[in-house]
């Protein structure tokens, strides 16, 4: 149950006012980057390779120069002369901007055109000759891990495609409970390479004001500051200083992680801004957006389970190859290069663990971002979620019932991992017994056993997932060494209204209501008067970003810090304007009042107005403060969903029946956003399961590379999501929460694949990897001797 | 996803659209519900130097029976067979596959015209048209003329139709009482081309005859094809559980379907099988008056 301690007016916590940002969204009225437009401003639009790997003979542009409106061909050489032809990433690799010699990967940059019309800038890039030579291509991570394989960075110096390794966990302790065990269920489960495909393809409008010697960059980024940092660290030594660098994250249309890595049509539109010396804009069409940006997943994993007879677990041992394509562009913590991936013991008290992480090269688009998905969090919560299902297949006893005995106690909290992980706060039975009432679990099973008499194939899948988000304490979490704390600024007018700023970036998550509601709950502040800015790194304060869950987490912790700070000094002068000591003044929300005198009363607004016009002696005027928050933890949400699923014996399709999931989030701000978080998440994670996958030919070529194959699942494929939430709240946050966007889409792919394995365990299935499309299931069948 | 350039015409007649691509020649293209064309003209599959736009072109959107037959204006939009009542009760084979083609902003645009000139073997319509004996009606330099569906599609992406012409209607026997039809497809996802589909036009007798049958199948080969063996296991034989089953197995040992995202040769011969055999029955069971 949601309990509010504001008046609807004042819309603080757990109201669900409608959305501040609707209005311009809904109106087309929103500001993207396609939407700016500049006098004089000049277009961008790129070469890309039609080769995997290949060595460039010669890049010929007279063609395209001599194309009125042409004014620029810019290659790799041309960059070159600037030190700017190479990039780091954020996980500290190198990353090519334009090349030099070689292409790595099918859609890599091979040259940029600058010219005055958009439809210009489209004729001139077929109008210019580029001659290859093509090379070995290495596609398959295991293969790439082979003695002389092709080596896809000789530029490394090393002579191996692998990129690092990483391991957490005592392995000497882990095998000893697995031998141990009365049993180790093993598979091998592979999560495929997936691409976030929000609405808005990456873009940049970068302006450099030659007389000032300003850069403006309003650019499609989910982390502004940070990227405002990078461009001073890698472009320094071209005159680029930090305070002449302004960066703007307008509107933007989702991300989902793919707009936090720095794309080299940035740098390349920068450069080329830079050097021209107008505008440049370049905005990514679909194909080039699904085969050139960061991609998602890519884990191969063989993962161990020890299970006892009577259904306890014990440990779990895991050896993961992280096919990385051509560069790690991944945007994980720097000391985490598997993202937070030990999570996978997930929601069960396992005495042991081991996890070994190998990152390998191959010619493939660079990334590792994540999907929706808080740095490898579904990675690990696939793995935990679909070892548990086997196991519990395999000593015959029902996955629920499993999960009940094995899930952390409520009286663990806070719970230290096997791993190293403090869990802050859950309780798993409840949910999960939730979601089986909801569900009507035991009838369903009921159901089951009847159809299968019939041979008929129904299955349910359950999926206990425990999140870990909000990064991060900065002793263990930072991004190129910068810390991962978030920021707010809140300034309270004379006239008691105010303005909230903030160092991450809504992208969609509805911040400028969420925020706004937060320092409702704080100051009594009604929250239609409080506005909320972000994206602007000439205004904001600094901070991180938007991506991983962490908004709520740290910069709306910031919020409520920054209000504490103002409700302090709102306090003194409430004392002086009552003339009482401040001890004896009560708060709530919106007004301070004498304890025993309750007509003795100044309210916010009234407060707000004597602090710039009637303040205490010697105290400073105005009503503002500003928090950085680093978390003490990271927050721990979690959920169980159950999914059942009905198969088609002639066709291979998995149609969902139902779907019901129950999130846990801790307290929430505002229950309608949460509400559309769990849908668009579910959604996102249904697709995964049974649609999007972008897979490779021998050749390097992309298969999936446009909304033909790539499918992006509609209102059409989604089921009726039944949602529901349990609340258990953070206790080191300071409202309480824990952060919600991506909980549904770690939550639900296992949940799905669950069910399906589950409808065919019988026939003697034990697993099938993701996506479970018709084809792949039609096989399955057939393979087990059922026809259709 | 930007064109190359191009000269576009707008003619307001019909005899102007004849005289356009007459002139014009191979270099224009005709610009219909641009469903198929502008996709292909944004990734440069296509690089028309002209473009007829006909859709200025007054009454060619039409639904109307006459003579026993459903003539359609080639620009009736898809979205026009979903909301009459004539297509939805008398031609419910066309209600089925105006219904399964991509999604409803593009079924607004689409037309049955642009549908069957583009001969894309995974559109849907050509395996209907196929499926129930349509005659395509056709203008040139050289006045009109009628090609049989059979006839019409003659390879890949390629017609019967002559430099200059254009489909100008389309025309469908109206079903008789023991008809059963049905148009059944599986796809991906919705929006999807069809990973196969299955035209069935049928007609039993009293006795539990099947007298005719035609079956169209679509995307499963090269050109849009009828499984004549599968027609012909029907023809004369009682309709039951195992001449269903033999048909649908001749379906899918005459198709030719390849293999790609969608999935491998052999599960797309055994999904012609599934859905064939599935599309029959339903057609049998409407020829019967069974369902509707």
């Amino acid at each position: 149950m949601v309990t509010t301690r504001t008046t609807p007016e004042v819309g603080g916590m757990g109201h669900s006012p409608r959305r501040k940002e609707d209005p311009r969204f809904i109106q087309g009225k929103g500001n993207y980057i396609e939407d700016i437009k500049l006098p004089g401003m000049l277009w961008m639009d790129i070469v890309r390779s039609p080769y995997a790997h290949a060595r460039i003979v010669s890049i010929d542009a007279s063609k395209a120069l001599a194309i009125p409106g042409v004014l620029a061909v810019i290659t790799g050489k041309d960059l070159e002369k600037y030190g700017l032809h190479w990039m780091p990433t954020l996980m500290s690799d190198t990353q090519m901007v334009l090349p030099t010699d070689t292409v790595k990967y099918q859609a890599q940059e091979v040259c940029a055109v600058i010219a005055t019309e958009r439809y210009i800038a489209a004729d001139a890039i077929q109008a210019v000759e580029v001659e290859y030579e093509e090379l070995p291509v290495v596609v398959d991570p295991f293969k790439a891990m082979e003695p002389g394989a092709t080596l896809v960075r000789p530029d490394k110096g090393k002579d191996t495609n692998h990129i690092w390794h990483w391991e957490v966990g005592d392995p000497d302790a882990t095998d000893a409970i697995l031998k141990a065990s009365d049993l180790v269920v093993k598979q091998d489960v592979y999560i495929p390479r997936i691409h976030v495909a929000s609405i808005e393809t990456c873009g940049c409008v970068a302006s450099f004001d030659k007389v000032e010697g300003k850069l403006t960059v309003w650019m499609t980024t989910q982390a502004p500051h940070a990227i405002r940092t990078v461009l001073a660290l890698v472009a320094g030594h071209v005159g680029l200083s930090e305070e002449r660098i302004r960066v703007i994250s307008p509107d933007i249309g989702g991300g989902f992680g793919g707009k936090v890595p720095v794309y080299p049509g940035y740098v390349i539109a920068i450069a080329a801004s830079v050097l021209i010396g107008k505008p440049v804009k370049w905005i990514e069409d679909r194909m080039e957006n699904l085969q050139a940006d960061s991609f998602a997943r890519d884990y191969h994993t063989t993962a161990e389970l020890g299970v006892n007879r009577d259904g306890t677990l014990t440990a779990l041992r895991v050896k993961t190859l992280a096919d990385h394509g051509y560069a790690d562009s991944a945007a994980n913590p720097s000391k985490f290069p598997a993202g937070l991936y030990h999570i996978c013991t997930g929601s069960y008290d396992l005495k042991g663990a081991h996890v070994e992480v190998d990152g390998v090269y191959t010619n493939k688009p660079p990334g590792g971002v994540a999907y929706r998905c808080s740095f490898r969090v579904t990675e690990a919560v696939h793995t935990i979620e679909r070892m548990v299902d086997i196991a519990a297949h395999e000593i015959g006893m029902d996955p629920a019932a499993l999960r009940m005995k094995n899930f952390i106690e409520e009286d663990q909290f806070p719970y230290k991992s096997v791993l190293g992980w403090e869990y802050d706060s859950g309780n798993y039975h409840a949910a999960l017994r939730k979601a089986m009432d909801i569900i009507g679990y035991e009838d369903l099973r009921k159901e089951q056993l009847e159809k299968r008499a019939k041979g008929e194939l129904m299955g349910i899948g359950i999926s206990s997932f425990t999140e870990i988000v909000g990064a991060g304490p900065s002793r263990d979490f930072d991004i190129l060494g910068i810390k991962m704390f978030d920021s707010a600024e809140i300034r309270v007018h004379p006239t008691g209204k105010a303005i909230a700023r903030f160092g991450t970036k809504s992208q969609g998550q509805g911040h400028e209501t969420t925020y706004a509601q937060i320092v409702a709950e704080e100051l009594g502040i009604p929250m239609s008067q409080v506005q909320v800015e972000e994206g602007d790194t000439d205004t904001a304060p600094y901070g991180l970003g938007t991506y991983a869950s962490r908004s709520t987490p740290t910069a709306g912790a910031a919020a409520a810090m920054a209000a504490r700070k103002i409700r302090d000094k709102a306090r003194k002068i409430a004392a002086y304007l009552l003339e009482a000591d401040e001890e004896d003044l009560e708060w709530e929300p919106g007004k301070f009042s004498v304890r025993g005198n309750p007509d003795a009363v100044k309210t916010i607004q009234e407060i707000a107005f004597a602090a710039y016009t009637n303040h205490p002696q010697g105290m400073e005027a105005g009503l503002e403060a500003t928090h950085y928050y680093d978390p003490p933890n990271l927050t721990y949400p979690f959920g169980s969903y159950i999914c059942v699923v009905d198969i088609d014996k002639g066709t291979g399709q998995v149609t969902i029946r139902r779907f019901v999931a129950i999130d846990d989030c801790g307290n929430i701000i505002n229950p309608k956003i949460v509400e559309g978080q769990v849908h668009g998440g579910l959604t996102m994670g249904l697709a995964p399961s049974l649609y999007e996958e972008i897979s490779y030919d021998e050749a390097g070529n992309c298969l999936g590379g446009s909304f033909v194959d790539y499918l992006v699942p509609t209102a059409v494929e989604s089921p009726h999501w039944e949602t529901g939430h349990t609340i258990t709240p953070s206790p080191h946050h300071p409202i309480g929460a824990k952060g919600v966007g991506e909980s549904p889409t770690v939550g639900a792919p296992p949940a799905i694949a669950n069910a399906v394995v589950d409808a065919l365990w019988h026939l003697g299935v034990r697993h099938i990897d993701i996506p479970m499309t018709p084809a792949r299931v039609w096989k399955v069948l057939r393979d087990h001797g059922v026809e259709g | 996803m930007i064109p190359a350039a191009f000269d576009y015409l707008a003619p307001a007649s019909l005899d102007e659209a004849i005289d356009l691509l007459a002139r014009h020649g191979p270099d224009a293209k005709i610009l219909s519900g641009g469903m198929s064309l502008i996709p292909a003209m944004k990734i440069r599959l296509a690089e028309p130097a002209v473009i007829v736009d006909i859709n200025g072109i007054p009454d060619f959107e039409y639904l109307r029976e006459e003579g026993g037959q459903l003539h359609i204006g080639a620009m009736t939009r898809e979205s026009a067979f979903e909301q009459s009542g004539l297509v939805r009760h008398g031609y419910p084979i066309l209600f089925e596959t105006a219904k399964v083609i991509a999604d409803p902003l593009v079924r607004n645009r689409a037309t049955i015209g642009g549908n069957i000139a583009h001969a894309d073997p995974a559109n849907d319509h050509p395996a209907t048209m196929l499926a129930v004996g349509a005659t395509i009606v056709a203008r040139g330099p050289n006045g009109t003329r009628e090609i049989a569906a059979d006839d019409f599609f003659n390879g890949f992406f390629s017609t019967a139709l002559e430099d200059g012409e254009m489909v100008t209607e389309i025309r469908v026997p109206a079903p008789t009482a023991r008809t059963g039809s049905t148009y059944l497809k599986f796809e991906r996802k919705v929006g999807d081309y069809a990973i196969a589909a299955v035209a069935v036009n049928l007609e039993v007798d009293e006795a539990g005859h099947c007298t005719s049958a035609r079956i169209g199948l679509t995307n499963v080969s090269d050109v849009p094809m009828r499984a004549r063996n599968a027609e012909s296991a029907l023809i004369g034989h009682a309709v039951n559980a195992k001449s269903i089953e033999a048909a649908s197995r001749e379906a899918a040992a005459e198709c030719d379907p390849k293999a790609d995202l969608r999935g491998p040769v052999e599960y797309k011969r055994d999904l012609v099988r599934v859905l064939a055999g599935r599309a029959i029955g339903r057609a049998v069971a409407r020829a019967q008056g069974r369902t509707h």
